[in-house]
């Protein structure tokens, strides 16, 4: 993680609490990579089960029968496993088959529009994974996002150009886009060494501030309104959809799914992706065997920034349409659990992107069929990141026992 | 006492007995499983079997403090203290004396340190800072640390590891004069020569079993087959080099650390095609810097480095690579190697993008597969699968990786910094043999150790650094003593012309370790010398 470009030597002398730091940070993200994927499936367990409990003590049918828990203890539990029940059902049906539904497409909506909650998730999540294994904390996916999405946006209603190409090029801008946001902080770690989790939250900032006035000046936003969102954009610039209304599913998942198996080869079958992962887990074998790792930092977070902006684009131009304050929404934070939760590997952060994805579709129908609040779903996520980040937690929850350490005694 | 384990993978069924006001030694290879027993000694580990008797007392130790109460003091080999206590302070550590109030008696600790320090001379300042001293003092800190508690027994896990000759000098008077007082010594070593000198009984631990009991006048080779378990050759057997022209030159190189210290000081020398120059020395004189600054991780203020007519100043460390060098980093766990990568990936660390491992950016994994396998055949690595991360290997295993990287392709000049720093017997023989094998194929190499074997062992030239100079370039014939005083810093004539009115048999034998029994008639004399020469990692 350190960026020594200096020509001084490395003395044997004690390094620099500087320097000392990121090789803290580095040993945490090592903890939370090497967890199985038996932590992240009973982290999300245990997350369903505190969720239930939250269910069960913000409905009032169930607090009422609580009430009368040793005169009628039967109706008690009879209440709070249907109303647990009636909740996690009904954000099933949101997210994934819709058994209840009218018609044979209104059934199987959910699950398309778990895969369009999940496409730009997936795609910064990629980003923020990327990041990960190369041993950077990209922590402003958020930033990358409202980038990606305000350059692909923009250029989405701004030029007239036919349609695909006019997608192709939006698009392309919003990878510019993100990619610039994050190589800034890249830079600015690779040449003075400045604390990339820092400068990234930073920019996640600016960038929000940046949208919020863009979107007040008539010559970005193409309207008079004296709203602050922008034009909607061309039909030539929008991602095309894959099946026809009602479904909103969208060209940007094929890019999500081109774009993991795109981080898949970079990270284990290009040289580029050795370079990524030997800085990551060794800067300092990685700098004595020829590799940059000034280079390798900016390249990291450029490819990482693409990614959290083509996620942004793909929101623009397949589901949002034009640029509001809350375009980004949280895609930019969740995309940080997504990554943890997939253990920063290509298919486990397209799956849990599809998860997250998924909790966000059924969450609304939960919310609106049984009042329970979509917070829950929030909590849920939540917790999650927690027992993912500490696996010892997990594991002494349910038993498991501690990993042997690889390492032999020399 | 009697110590008995049972099923511990570690340690097998061991059983020792120290006797009052002894030193025994425990030899083995690394790995062979000292350290693990004393640390069970200690209290730090829980044994799984088998019971520890003081004085025919059965005791139970469920953590060091209950260890120091027995009367156990342990010196690690990494020490154990905090920098920017002064000595009286990191003595106090532990066990704080207090007075009303909680508050901690310095007094008493100082006086302690006081009393203790005059007691064996050790010249210790008891407010000195911990971080403002040489580390043979920080050693002697940690053994008044033990003393003070009344140890009866003091545990030494590789002492002699970190210090200079003088050092390691000193601590060998020290452990005697301990002994004469009746303390019991343990001292856990690697090292031959060292175990000869002050040793009363020797064990022999190989791969967790007592493989027996040896007497301080086994030859050095009887030590070591014992301790590998076959026999072994200490000398390389090797042909005189046939140099050709000198293709490496390095000129008034000047390199300066961070802080502005010149590290490596107007250094000038050639290396010839076929040769090896050895760069002996003691820890932290400018071997470290010298050795970066050729492959490039450190840029030199002043100076030229040419390769086959080429300056190599200014290049990448990736350019110098592809220009011929082969680098063996002095510390391979950091700069060597990286843990979490297969072994595979290990052995491609710094070809990855070369042909045949790559084709534009894609890398070629069934070759890399393949490649790897043929050097687990020809280096002798010992491994389940070349996929398995390289942290599963043992440190021998994981140094013949990285040679197997490094000697594996084309060279124009090969430089290893430490290439056996905490092998085994065994290992080293091995490394030792392949270094010679690269220079016979016309390489000029580099072999940077502070370890007097391995010089003696590899070199046709030797040059010694002192605080970042070269002191002299001198022949692979000159005498230990010679050598121990360039180390010093005297230069190489006065060096010479002080050694050479000593017994010229004296100086042979110096340079040829096997021979033993000469060795061994040199006398007291002769024996501290050599051991004042020992190793100083």
């Amino acid at each position: 993680m350190t960026t020594d470009i200096s020509p001084a030597a490395p003395s044997p002398a004690p390094p620099p609490t500087a320097e000392a730091e990121p090789g803290k940070e580095q040993n945490l993200l090592q903890e939370i990579l090497s967890g199985s994927w038996l932590v992240s499936v009973l982290a999300i367990i245990v997350a369903l089960l505190l969720g239930g409990i939250l269910i069960a003590v913000s409905n009032a049918e169930v607090v009422e029968a609580a009430k009368n828990l040793f005169a009628a203890p039967g109706s008690f539990f009879s209440t709070l496993f249907t109303t647990i029940g009636e909740a996690y059902s009904a954000l099933f049906r949101g997210a994934v088959f819709d058994w209840d539904a009218r018609t044979a497409e209104r059934s199987i909506r959910p699950l398309t529009e778990s895969m369009v909650n999940g496409t730009p998730l997936i795609l910064a999540g990629l980003g923020i994974a990327l990041a990960f294994r190369s041993g950077l904390f990209n922590i402003g996916g958020q930033g990358q996002v409202i980038l990606g999405a305000t350059i692909a946006g923009f250029l989405g209603y701004a030029l007239p150009l036919p349609p695909v190409v006019h997608m192709l090029v939006a698009a392309l801008g919003g990878i510019i886009g993100g990619a610039v946001w994050a190589g800034i902080a890249g830079v600015l770690k690779a040449r003075t060494g400045a604390n990339e989790v820092i400068v990234t939250i930073m920019l996640n900032s600016i960038a929000g501030y940046l949208l919020g006035y863009l979107l007040k000046q008539s010559w970005f936003t193409h309207t008079a309104s004296a709203n602050p969102q922008s034009r909607t954009v061309d039909d030539s610039a929008q991602m095309f959809l894959l099946l026809p209304a009602p479904f909103r599913l969208h060209f940007g998942f094929i890019i999500a799914i081109l774009a993991t198996i795109f981080v898949w080869w970079l990270l284990e079958r290009s040289t580029v992706g050795f370079e990524f992962k030997a800085v990551g887990a060794n800067p300092h074998a990685a700098r004595t065997a020829g590799i940059s790792v000034s280079k390798v930092t900016i390249l990291v977070m450029v490819v990482a920034g693409a990614l959290a902006g083509l996620g942004g684009a793909a929101q623009v131009l397949g589901t949002e349409y034009k640029l509001t304050g809350g375009i980004s929404g949280s895609i930019g934070f969740d995309a940080i659990t997504v990554a943890l939760l997939g253990r920063s590997k290509p298919l486990g952060t397209f799956l849990a992107g599809l998860l997250f994805g998924a909790f966000k579709a059924g969450g609304y129908l939960m919310q609106s069929q049984t009042g329970t609040p979509i917070d829950i779903v929030l909590v849920v996520q939540s917790v999650i990141v927690l027992l993912i980040a500490a696996p010892p937690l997990v594991r002494s929850i349910f038993r498991l026992p501690t990993p042997v350490l690889k390492r032999k005694e020399a | 006492m009697t110590k008995v384990f049972g099923s511990f993978v570690a340690n097998d069924h061991i059983d020792l007995t120290v006797e009052p006001g002894e030193i025994h030694a425990l030899l083995g290879e690394n790995g062979a499983g000292k350290s693990t027993m004393m640390n069970v000694l200690y209290g730090l580990y829980d044994a799984d079997g088998g019971e520890i008797l003081i004085d025919d007392e059965p005791v139970k130790f469920s953590g060091p403090g209950d260890a120091v109460a027995a009367g156990i003091g342990m010196v690690h080999q990494h020490f154990m203290l905090v920098p920017v206590f002064t000595v009286a302070e990191s003595v106090a550590l532990g066990y704080e004396p207090t007075k009303n109030l909680g508050l901690i008696d310095l007094a008493e600790a100082r006086k302690k340190v006081t009393e203790i320090s005059s007691r064996f001379n050790f010249n210790i300042d008891p407010d000195a800072l911990i971080e403002d001293l040489p580390v043979g003092a920080q050693q002697r800190v940690e053994i008044i640390k033990a003393l003070s508690r009344d140890a009866k027994i003091l545990i030494l896990d590789e002492p002699t590891a970190v210090l200079t000759p003088q050092e390691t000098d000193e601590l060998i008077s020290i452990m005697r004069q301990l002994k004469e007082q009746g303390t019991s010594i343990v001292f856990i070593t690697h090292k031959l020569r060292e175990v000869r000198a002050i040793a009363d009984s020797i064990t022999v631990i190989r791969r967790g079993r007592i493989v027996g009991e040896a007497s301080p006048d086994s030859t050095e080779a009887e030590l070591a087959s014992q301790m590998v378990g076959r026999a072994v050759s200490l000398t390389t057997e090797k042909d005189d080099a046939d140099p050709g022209d000198a293709t490496f030159q390095v000129r008034n190189l000047t390199v300066v650390d961070k802080a502005e210290n010149i590290v490596v000081d107007d250094v000038s020398f050639d290396v010839r095609r076929g040769e090896i120059l050895a760069i002996a020395g003691v820890q932290g004189n400018g071997q470290t810097e010298l050795a970066e600054t050729i492959i490039g991780l450190t840029e030199p203020r002043l100076g030229t480095i040419s390769l086959d007519g080429k300056n190599l100043v200014g290049e990448s460390v990736k350019d110098r690579l592809g220009a011929g060098i082969g680098f063996v980093p002095e510390d391979r766990s950091t700069d060597g190697i990286i843990a979490e990568f297969a072994i595979r990936e290990n052995m491609i660390l710094d070809v990855y993008d070369r042909a045949p491992y790559a084709k534009g950016l894609n890398l070629k994994s069934s070759v890399i597969t393949e490649e790897a396998k043929k050097k687990v055949e020809e280096f002798d690595i010992r491994l389940g699968s070349v996929v398995d991360p390289i942290a599963t290997l043992s440190g021998g295993n994981q140094q013949k990786v990285v040679l197997s990287r490094e000697l594996g392709r084309q060279l124009r000049l090969f430089i290893a910094s430490q290439p056996t720093r905490g092998l085994d017997v065994g290992s080293i023989e091995f490394v030792h043999k392949r270094v010679i094998a690269e220079r016979d194929s016309g390489t000029p190499c580099i072999i940077v150790s502070t370890e007097l074997d391995e010089v003696y062992g590899l070199a046709d030239r030797i040059a010694v650094m002192y605080s970042g100079r070269i002191v002299g370039i001198v022949g692979a014939d000159t005498s230990r003593e010679a050598l121990g005083l360039m180390m010093a810093g005297v230069p190489a004539e006065e060096a010479l012309a002080a050694t050479a009115s000593e017994a010229p048999a004296a100086a042979t034998d110096a340079a040829e370790p096997t021979t033993t029994s000469a060795n061994h008639a040199a006398g007291a004399n002769e024996n501290s010398a050599t051991t004042s020469a020992e190793e100083t990692k």
